[in-house]
């Protein structure tokens, strides 16, 4: 086993961590930058989709690709590159926010939990533990029947619901333990012995340390959401028609039109396979950035 | 030892208690029930009366904490009380889908572990080449691409190209192997490559961990055969936490099954809860909520426990 | 060698012969029939389900008294009863049952037994679910004189009581099964059908046997069926393709269509005709604006019928455009008289203009509301986009609320919503079943536009007890009109049924109604 020598003779200054970021994981930069291109056509969806996703074409169904329909079109008709661009939307939409709403939580709880410890850790623990019993999709399910459809401003918020309460404790559970790490230093006992309050120690003290497993967390089940999303989709118990969504697409009648318009199977599943892919990737890669144990 | 595994047991128990809870308040927190999707489901005449008599009948109008209560004793005794849908005993219903949800679980681990043990310690071995490189993209492909789309690839794959559906009724694999086999192997393959693809990634990153370690080195200098050093001291070593996101990812498999089911129209538990949901069978759904939890508790105590087995490190603390 | 020719040939060609002018119409016995179900019912009892999922799975097991002569639609012909006499003032029906038919656990069947079911279905017992109660209302009482007679008197005069006696639902039970349990037939199987009990595996199978003693000698040709549940469309396409299925019953999709016969070309066999569904678009006229008869016309009118259907009924099973009975049925509405209600008009520039102008004259010129839905692919999801287009046309902004069946039911149950698409599903064409969806709300709780009109339930009362078929025509193209001017609710368009069936499954004979030929008595398979 050899040492590896990794820079040349000459020591290059550290350029921002953006720009040392892209050229130490340079896999890390490319799905960063599909991130973009996806947010981007999330954002400005209007602008982008060459047609209306909602439009019905009675004439032009089940067209193949071509100059007209770049992914050719669905049993209704509807051009499936509009519906992809819009469904990018709802997708990271729904992802985004379920995971961001799902690992803040997360994170204060299991702040909170390590930094008081004793009973409010206990009872924290023990709440985190039951809904870590079950499996994502299944919590998610659960409370999507108990929530039934819930919709504000276009938005399934019962469907953000549903994802971001499983994501909840397993946020809690790495914060918890990360920030656990900082409060056995020595240094967190004396800032307490001088009288510092507590959301001080917090957040000059423990934050920090938590934040690079946050960030980690929040990409890799911003992932997870979107694939949930997808899922809860395609069982028909997650976003409807005829909203655009990944999942959907999926769903209903484009498994029986395989042979003549297997496009309507092939795109959907290709762009939640590269939604979660680009963002497993960037979030492996900020791992690997952020965590100097594992830049072995 | 004696007193962890007792005191672990004993703690399973408040957890337990908490999800039936849980899951039983959460269901019936917005109105609707089984008894309307159950007598209109095809669009027919209902009146209020026949209604009212369903409900009564499947003892629905009985204050909560009542329900609650009864269910709850029946938990106990593991008498999930009966379906609302079917009025058959929840355990019955379960009983006859776990069958062929669980082989295919077995299934999927068997592949996963076979392909992803030697799959993610080449790439540990040969780190930052074209092997470590093509693994990464294998396994983050396994993460990716959603189990149900591969599984409905698979399916219709098997149709375009060889015109062959596997076969479409359940038998047990004592009864007839081949036709058991070829009709779970394609669903152990969709929900298998996500496994798979895990697992691998643990034992890279762990195995990589392990061969910075000094012992290693020790090794080495000794002048012990590499395969030896692999095998005897790194392997065993990393495949230590690597058992325990086997255990664990085990039991995700549901969360697998529960949509791949959908797409090759298996009579598993994956698809008994979702037609649960659709229909708001509580008692359905909470019974089969209880046994997932169960299953994944104790499972998650396995684990530990094995754990505690193979460290000896872990038993004297 | 020439003479070995020849005697090759003349062999050849006699079997050739033989089997070309074998007749092929002669039913074959034996062989297993497996089919697919596409829902599973959740319980066995005929009288208390309104799905097909329970005919589809309990049919071959029971009978009925008469039963439609499928090939002669809608004529009835004897199940269990051999003759009937019928008076002239249509108050009295006297059926003479078959000798000698017993039920599977070997009893014997009698009068006291249908007069047993028949007081099921009309005056259920606690505990006993009878949607058909209001249907057998009109029956005073059932007598026994002997045990191969059963007289029914009634109270009044239905025109159409003799198909209630086939409808499919009626299954004969046993009267010593119902005493012993009123709900015995939800869980257990004891009938005098074609076939008999085998096993019922949870989520996966049905299957039956021939039933050796079965009354009509001969029958059934099958040895045994087995009924697949197949819940996904895709599943049991991909069944019906790769031959694990030899036939769905219910009816499929055009597009399902093409694709089983492009994969197997003349392996399949398909039978269309036009089926007693519908869906249907209901105002709740208790909710404003829709209490406006302005606004519910303007939105009827708005919606292209002639031009929607043609590419609706490519992609979905909606297709014929009708009334209040089914398109193609005796008694139906033919399209030039339906033209002029609103609606069903061809000039659907004009219909548009007239539409917006009502609307502005209402005073909602921008209107918006939710359109309630079922979340089901086929075929609510297009007639909900379909609708939600069509009103976009007009300026109206609609937002397509799909939901699973039981929030959508409990949404309908409390009156909370603007706009729903209904589903009416008749196993016949009488305009008594087909009718009573539209009459008052407190008479028919099915009726999602809650209103109530009375000029509405005196024409469908009339109609019901006249018995000169041209003046019973006239009340209900009276009823249709009123309907359709007030505008409560109207079918979007009736379905189209499509059912495919591998070439080798014979006997078994297509109708308007996927409730009716699931017995299975005759069907046998071309080995």
């Amino acid at each position: 086993m050899t040492i590896a020598l990794e820079t040349p003779t000459v020591i290059r200054k550290p350029r921002g961590p953006v720009i040392e970021f892209c050229r130490q994981q340079p896999l890390g930069a490319v799905s960063f930058v599909i991130i973009c291109v996806m947010m981007f056509a999330g954002v400005f969806s209007g602008l982008v989709a060459p047609y209306d996703p909602l439009a019905i074409d009675f004439a032009a169904i089940l067209s193949p690709p071509s100059w007209e329909h770049w992914c050719g079109t669905d049993a209704y008709g509807r051009d499936i590159c509009s519906r992809l661009i819009y469904g990018s939307r709802t997708a990271l939409v729904i992802g985004f926010t379920s995971s961001f709403i799902g690992s803040s939580l997360g994170a204060i709880l299991g702040i909170a939990s390590a930094y008081f410890g004793g009973r409010i850790d206990n009872v924290i623990q023990r709440i985190m533990d039951i809904l870590l019993a079950f499996p994502l999709i299944v919590l998610a399910l659960v409370v999507v029947a108990a929530l039934r459809k819930f919709v504000l401003g276009g938005v399934d918020v019962n469907l953000i619901f549903a994802i971001a309460i499983p994501i909840v404790p397993r946020v809690a559970r790495v914060v918890r333990a990360a920030a656990l790490g900082v409060r056995v230093m020595p240094y967190v006992d004396a800032a307490r012995a001088a009288g510092y309050s507590d959301s001080r120690i917090i957040f000059r003290h423990m934050a920090p340390n938590v934040v690079a497993p946050y960030l980690i967390m929040l990409t890799a089940f911003i992932a997870q959401a979107i694939l949930a999303e997808a899922s809860l989709s395609f069982l028909g118990l997650g976003v409807t028609e005829p909203t655009a969504a990944w999942g959907l697409m999926l769903s209903g009648n484009a498994a029986d039109f395989y042979r003549e318009a297997p496009w309507m199977i092939l795109f959907p599943g290709a762009m939640i396979s590269l939604a979660v892919f680009a963002f497993n990737l960037f979030g492996d890669s900020l791992r690997d950035f952020l965590d100097p144990r594992f830049k072995v | 030892m004696l007193r962890y595994v007792i005191s672990r047991l004993l703690y399973t128990i408040p957890t337990l208690l908490g999800v039936a809870v849980l899951v039983f308040f959460m269901l019936r927190v917005v109105p609707g029930d089984v008894v309307e999707v159950k007598l209109r489901g095809d669009g027919g005449t209902v009146t209020q009366e026949m209604v009212d008599n369903e409900r009564k009948r499947l003892g629905l109008d009985k204050p909560l904490m009542v329900q609650f209560g009864e269910w709850m004793v029946g938990v106990v005794t593991l008498n999930f009380g009966n379906s609302m849908w079917t009025e058959r005993p929840v355990m019955e219903e379960i009983r006859l889908r776990l069958e062929l949800s669980l082989q295919v679980a077995i299934m999927a681990t068997i592949i996963a572990v076979f392909i992803a043990i030697p799959l993610g310690t080449m790439a540990a071995l040969f780190r930052d080449t074209w092997i470590d490189y093509a693994t990464r993209i294998i396994t983050i492909g396994g993460l990716s691409i959603p189990s149900f789309w591969f599984g409905m690839l698979i399916m219709l794959s098997l149709l375009a190209f060889f015109n062959w559906l596997p076969p479409i009724t359940f038998t047990p694999i004592y009864v007839d192997p081949v036709a058991n086999l070829t009709q779970l192997i394609w669903p152990a393959l969709a929900v298998g490559y996500r496994y798979c693809a895990v697992v691998a990634r643990m034992i890279r990153s762990s195995l990589l961990e392990v061969l910075n370690e000094d012992y290693i080195r020790t090794a080495r200098a000794k002048g012990v055969y590499e395969k030896l050093v692999i095998s005897r001291h790194a392997l065993r070593n990393a495949l230590l936490p690597a058992i325990t996101v086997i255990g664990l990812e085990f039991t995700f498999l549901i969360g697998g099954l529960v949509v791949t089911e959908q797409v090759f129209n298996l009579n598993g538990i994956g698809q008994l809860f979702v037609q649960s949901v659709s229909r708001n069978d509580f008692t359905m759904i909470q019974g089969m909520v209880m046994l997932i939890a169960a299953f994944y508790v104790f499972v998650n105590l396995a684990v530990d426990l094995l754990y505690a087995v193979f460290d000896p490190r872990i038993r004297y603390t | 060698m020439l003479k070995r020719f020849g005697a090759f040939m003349l062999t050849a060609g006699a079997i050739a012969f033989a089997g070309g002018t074998a007749d092929a119409q002669t039913p074959k016995r034996g062989g297993n029939l497996t089919f697919a179900i596409s829902a599973e019912t959740p319980h066995y009892d005929c009288h208390g389900s309104e799905t097909y999922a329970t005919l589809h799975f309990s049919a071959p097991f029971y009978s009925t008294l008469l039963q439609f002569d499928l090939a002669k639609f809608p004529q009835v012909k004897g199940d269990l009863a051999q003759s009937w006499t019928v008076a002239p003032d249509l108050m009295t029906y006297t059926f003479k049952l078959h000798p000698g038919v017993k039920f599977h656990d070997g009893t014997a069947l009698t009068s006291a037994d249908v007069k047993a079911t028949y007081d099921r279905m009309r005056n259920p017992p606690q505990g006993v679910v009878s949607p058909r109660k209001a249907t057998f209302a009109d029956i005073d009482s059932i007598e026994t004189p002997d045990a191969t007679t059963v007289i029914f008197k009634m109270k009044a005069v239905n025109a159409a009581m003799l198909e209630h006696f086939a409808s499919p639902w009626n299954c004969i039970y046993s009267a010593k099964d119902l005493a012993s349990d009123p709900n015995f037939p939800r869980t257990k199987i004891n009938g005098t059908g074609p076939f008999t009990f085998v096993e019922h595996v949870k989520g996966s199978h049905v299957s039956g046997k021939r039933n050796e003693n079965y009354f009509k000698k001969g029958l059934p040709y099958l040895d045994g069926f087995k009924g697949v549940f197949t819940l996904q469309a895709a599943a049991m396409l991909n069944a019906v393709q790769g031959g694990q299925v030899l036939a769905e019953f219910r009816g499929i999709s055009p597009a399902e269509r093409d694709r089983l016969v492009a994969a197997m070309g003349d392996k399949i066999r398909i039978e269309e005709q036009s089926w007693t569904l519908n869906l249907l678009v209901a105002f709740n006229t208790q909710k404003k604006p829709f209490d406006d008869v302005r606004v519910r016309k303007a939105l009827l009118m708005a919606i292209d019928r002639w031009g929607g259907s043609k590419g609706l009924s490519r992609i979905s099973t909606l297709r014929e455009v009708g009334g209040v009975l089914r398109p193609g049925s005796p008694l139906a509405t033919p399209p030039a008289e339906l033209e002029k209600l609103p609606g069903y008009a061809r000039d659907m520039a004009k219909a548009r203009t007239e539409a917006r102008k009502l609307l502005a004259e209402a005073g909602v010129p921008n209107l918006k509301f939710v359109l309630w839905n079922r979340n089901l692919a086929m075929p609510y999801t297009p007639a909900g986009i379909f609708l939600v287009d069509q009103w976009r046309q007009i300026g109206v902004e609609v937002e397509h609320k799909q939901s699973d069946t039981a929030p959508y039911l409990a949404a309908l149950n409390a009156g909370n919503y603007e706009v729903a698409i209904d589903f009416s599903n008749l196993f016949m064409d009488d305009s008594t079943l087909a009718l009573a969806k539209y009459l008052s709300y407190d008479r028919s709780p099915q009726n999602l536009s809650r209103a109530n009109d009375r000029e509405l339930d005196k024409l469908y009362d009339d109609h019901v007890r006249e018995r000169d078929p041209k003046k019973r025509v006239a009340l209900i193209r009276a009823f249709e009109k009123r309907v359709f001017e007030q505008a409560y609710q109207q079918p979007i368009l009736w379905w189209h049924r499509i059912v495919p069936t591998h070439k080798v499954v014979m006997g078994w004979k297509m109708s308007p109604s996927h409730n009716l030929g699931a017995d299975l008595a005759e069907v046998w398979l071309q080995q």
